[in-house]
């Protein structure tokens, strides 16, 4: 069969669907109907290519120039499969879950929401097969103004501030971004993402290379919410919640974290990031933000606050992986995309749950509710412990991996930093727990679980975070893709 | 054999029909505003098909009358021409069907002296394109400017003053543009342009040639708005009549910019223009305090069609950036971003007359987001516009951007590179702002719902020519690759 046309397909059904989704905005139902038959459908599209990214090939389509030479062209390569498999499967359960929520909370403009979230799909599986720089651009800030839609949704003083500072941020960043493609274009002459990088071909200056470093930091480094350039994060969890919990802890956030393995791995390669010591930024800036960001959230009484903190840490394991430019590194960070995802994506259903069911946010008010909402914070505990690296839920093992491939490296502080981070985050999650299994809760008579349409989703999502932690291979070959995924970048060398 | 009088038959277009509208106009007003779209059409398809037959056939020189230069007239229709004439012409075919509504509302009784004035100021502009001479160039450049004043000055209270100071400054501009063309006929006993490019170079260091591109670069930077010289531009836009700044303010600026084109690049070429003194970086440097300048005070604004008005001079910074710049893709994207910027402009100088049309003001702080209820249409096609402005892809404004930012690489000129990437962020903050009055609601004013409204659209004649205007961005996006390639064979150098 002929897949040459399924990585476009991919993109375009939730685009697509957008029309749909429009139309029937007087009938929620059908309306509803529309964004679960686009979330499966590009679901099963992703799946058709994954057989083809476990033999470690890639499908690759060329559309139309988008400059001279320069094509808007899809690839999906294992990367971007693995990637894109994350985001639209968990979009499924989101898709369900926001259902439940926006209709529980009753939240204004309900379409608009289901809209912007279906071009927000796109886009990030845009990102995830995008071959090139201008064609990863064009989808890159496609995300960032369809997102802004959904910071902003209820649109009070809070939210629209939150918009203004995630456009402030992410804007600059994507002209940070125009301005690293264009120097690349200028140096090599090709924008395509190659294994092993464009450079090897091209010799410069140190300060040149290390400047375009820190442009593509500053370009990427903001939607991976690595600090000092997090800001935009906290202040978007303004948003409905599923939009924090696929947006936040998947789509947006992790479509950074994918952007630096790319600027890692396919721009510059590994070769290139070792010799000129550019990993070394890398390295500094992620311990630091592991370890700020964990003692910051600790000051958090909001709980998706405190999610957001963590996600900010969290996230920063990835590059930290991809920064230790070893093989067993690469899969650890690669790994633990899939792995944050499932876990905090749980986190925030719960979050969201207990808003819509008992309307609490802080963590303090949250005594005693593991009574009324048993399922919910059961899940909750499973996603906490699995953070903070608990076996034998998933965030152990991708844990695990990172740490060996420090020691693969004959680097040993960033394995004190991931062991400390395990401490901190047992230490910001365990009080939440603590309050809600252990102190007597008040007002809570008349309240049962929240919806089904939520529940289920949660609970899915932290079976699947156990299930993972216990079998990485269970699903789609999930650790052997990362592994070939890592083992391709180390071995350009050879002919 | 059309094609080999195309370039006269694209003005004389206008000369016939800035006699015919008086003349059916005195019969039937109403009868005006349809041969001007009939007038403007005409010309707009001969500027297609001239530039079809340019890509197939090459540049034309035409004589009139069979004389050749010096003694006769000429006109040339080569890649920089054709392409200026297409765009202008295209651009105001739309803005003119535009216009039918909102000329009605705005000056009752006047359209007729409008629309002859507006078909005399396409001659003027159309005839600055296409001729092969200096001192023609400096006639058609008084034709429109003298149609232009006027049509400055129809419009609110404030309008005649606007037109008046335009009137002194503009005439001092085109005063020294004469001087300049007097030095030049001094030394090379010429006023043809191309026989002119050919002797320049022998006069290399010529201090009266450097005073003569000096003359000129001033005298035009009046018309094209460059900074400094730009002090006559916000005024003129914002108390003209909407329909008057619709016209001009896309393709105006263009036309002056389209003289510093040719002159510097053709007529002079670089290294003479940077013989004595870094002229090019010079008016590079003042090409970027403008971008930023008119970024800035675009934001302090709060009237639409002032902030557009602030933004012209911004973009046609960029512009005249890339004309600085002298290379391949500077030059590339410069006259990318005239073509786009020429319809972003009228698409936003449109909904603003609109806006007045239907709301009575164009004030943004009066905005609220009935809007997006109200006019659901006009305000998709201004969120369109508006996203190109800020250069975001896939639409035609971020690869005038992304040109512009490889020409600056090329010349390994960061400061004009910060330059671009700081004023997109500029851009986005004083359209953000509409957009965010238009589609949310404003917690500032303790608004608590959303606020509905009757569906309240203007007439077809409006929806559809911003609407076309507005996807042609998406269309030209998508397409840049090919007009890029076909400018970047313009390139003379």
């Amino acid at each position: 069969m002929d897949l040459s046309l399924v990585p476009l397909l991919a993109i375009l059904v939730s685009l697509v669907a957008v029309v749909p989704i429009m139309l029937s905005s007087a009938k929620p139902n059908l309306r509803e109907f529309w964004t679960i038959l686009a979330a499966v459908i590009k679901f099963g599209l992703v799946l058709t290519l994954l057989p083809v990214a476990l033999q470690g090939d890639s499908v690759e389509l060329h559309l139309v120039d988008l400059a001279p030479g320069i094509p808007l062209a899809l690839k999906a390569d294992p990367l971007g499969v693995y990637f894109a498999v994350i985001a639209s499967g968990l979009w499924i359960f989101t898709s369900f879950y926001s259902i439940g929520y926006v209709r529980g909370a009753g939240e204004i403009k309900q379409t608009r929401y289901f809209a912007s979230f279906a071009v927000c799909l796109s886009a990030t599986i845009g990102i995830a097969f995008s071959a090139n720089l201008i064609t990863f651009l064009l989808f890159y800030e496609m995300l960032t103004v369809a997102t802004y839609p959904l910071v902003i949704h209820n649109e009070k003083k809070e939210a629209i501030n939150a918009g203004r500072k995630y456009l402030a941020f992410t804007l600059t960043a994507g002209l940070l971004l125009v301005a690293a493609s264009a120097l690349v274009y200028h140096y090599t002459g090709t924008l395509d993402f190659t294994p092993g990088g464009v450079f090897t071909d091209v010799e410069l200056p140190h300060t040149a290379m290390l400047l375009l470093f820190i442009l593509f930091l500053g370009a990427v480094g903001v939607k991976a919410g690595v600090m000092p350039i997090h800001g935009w994060l906290p202040a978007a969890m303004a948003a409905p919640t599923p939009v924090s919990a696929l947006l936040h802890a998947v789509a947006v956030v992790k479509s950074g974290v994918f952007a630096i393995t790319r600027v890692v791995g396919y721009v510059f390669g590994v070769d290139v990031m070792g010799d000129y010591g550019l990993n070394d930024i890398l390295i500094v800036l992620a311990g630091f933000t592991i370890i700020v960001a964990s003692l910051i959230a600790f000051a958090q009484d909001n709980l998706k606050r405190r999610l957001a903190y963590s996600t900010v840490g969290h996230l920063s394991y990835i590059v930290l992986g991809v920064a230790l430019l070893t093989p067993t590194g690469m899969t650890g960070g690669i790994m633990h995309i899939a792995a944050h995802a499932t876990m905090k994506i749980t986190l925030f259903f719960c979050a969201g749950a207990i808003y819509v069911n008992l309307h609490r946010t802080e963590i303090s008010n949250l005594d005693g509710i593991a009574k009324v909402m048993p399922w919910t914070m059961g899940a909750f505990v499973i996603g906490s412990m699995g953070l903070a690296g608990i076996p034998p839920i998933n965030g152990f093992f991708s844990k695990w991996t990172l740490a060996l491939g420090s020691l693969e490296g004959d680097m040993i502080i960033p394995v004190i930093i991931l062991v400390v981070s395990g401490i901190l985050n047992v230490g910001y999650f365990f009080p939440i727990i603590y309050r809600a299994y252990f102190k007597p809760g008040k007002g809570l008579e008349k309240y049962g679980e929240a919806s089904p349409l939520m529940v289920v989703p949660i609970v899915i999502t932290a079976t699947l975070s156990v299930l993972f932690g216990l079998f990485p291979n269970l699903f789609f070959g999930f650790y052997d893709l990362a592994v070939d995924i890592s083992l391709s970048l180390f071995n350009t060398a050879a002919p | 054999m059309i094609e080999s009088h195309l370039p006269a038959y694209i003005a004389l277009t206008f000369v016939l029909f800035s006699v015919l509208i008086p003349a059916f106009g005195l019969w039937r007003s109403e009868l005006s505003q349809p041969l001007a779209v009939l007038g403007s059409g005409i010309a707009a398809a001969f500027s297609v098909y001239g530039f079809i037959n340019y890509l197939n056939e090459g540049s034309i020189r035409y004589f009139f009358g069979g004389w050749e230069p010096p003694v006769g007239i000429e006109f040339v229709y080569d890649g920089l021409a054709g392409f200026f004439v297409l765009v202008i012409n295209v651009v105001s075919f739309f803005v003119l069907i535009h216009s039918h509504h909102i000329a009605k509302r705005e000056f009752p009784g006047k359209e007729m002296p409008y629309y002859a004035l507006a078909m005399l100021m396409m001659l003027g502009f159309n005839g600055m394109i296409l001729t092969g001479d200096l001192f023609n160039l400096y006639v058609f450049l008084e034709i429109a400017s003298l149609s232009g004043y006027a049509l400055i000055a129809i419009g609110e209270k404030q309008a005649p003053y606007a037109a008046f100071r335009y009137l002194i400054i503009g005439t001092a501009g085109g005063t020294l543009y004469l001087l300049g063309v007097g030095f030049l006929y001094t030394v090379t006993g010429t006023l043809n342009i191309i026989d002119m490019a050919a002797m320049l170079p022998m006069l290399y260091e010529s201090n009266a040639v450097f005073a003569a591109l000096i003359l000129m670069i001033v005298g035009i930077g009046v018309k094209a708005a460059l900074f400094p010289m730009h002090g006559w531009l916000p005024d003129s836009y914002t108390y003209a009549s909407s329909v008057s700044t619709a016209l001009i303010a896309p393709i105006g600026t263009k036309v002056a910019a389209y003289i510093l084109f040719r002159v510097i690049l053709w007529l002079f070429g670089l290294e003479i223009t940077d013989a004595i003194a870094p002229l090019s970086y010079i008016v590079g440097v003042l090409a970027c305090i403008g971008i930023l300048y008119g970024s800035i005070m675009a934001i302090a604004q709060t009237e639409m069609k002032r902030m557009l008005a602030y933004s012209s001079v911004s973009q046609i910074g960029y512009i005249i950036m890339g004309l600085s710049l002298a290379n391949p893709w500077g030059f590339a994207g410069a006259l990318l971003h005239v073509l786009n910027h020429a319809i972003m402009k009228a698409c936003l100088f449109m909904i603003s007359g609109q806006m007045r049309l239907k709301e009575g003001h164009s004030d943004i702080s009066r905005f609220d987001d009935s809007y997006r209820k109200k006019y659901p249409w006009t305000m998709a096609s201004f969120s369109i516009a508006a996203i190109s402005m800020i250069g975001l892809p896939p639409l035609a404004g971020f690869f005038s951007k992304w040109y512009l930012a490889l020409g600056t690489i090329d010349n390994s000129n960061w400061l004009f590179l910060a330059v671009i990437l700081i004023s997109s962020l500029l851009n986005a903050v004083y359209f953000f702002r509409v957009l965010e009055k238009v589609y949310m609601m404003d917690p500032d004013k303790g608004q608590k719902e959303p606020k509905d409204g009757e569906r309240n659209e203007p007439s077809a004649s409006m929806l559809w020519p911003t609407g076309i205007l507005a996807v042609s961005l998406i269309v030209i996006g998508f397409a840049n690759a090919v007009i890029v390639g076909i400018l970047l064979n313009i390139f003379p150098m």
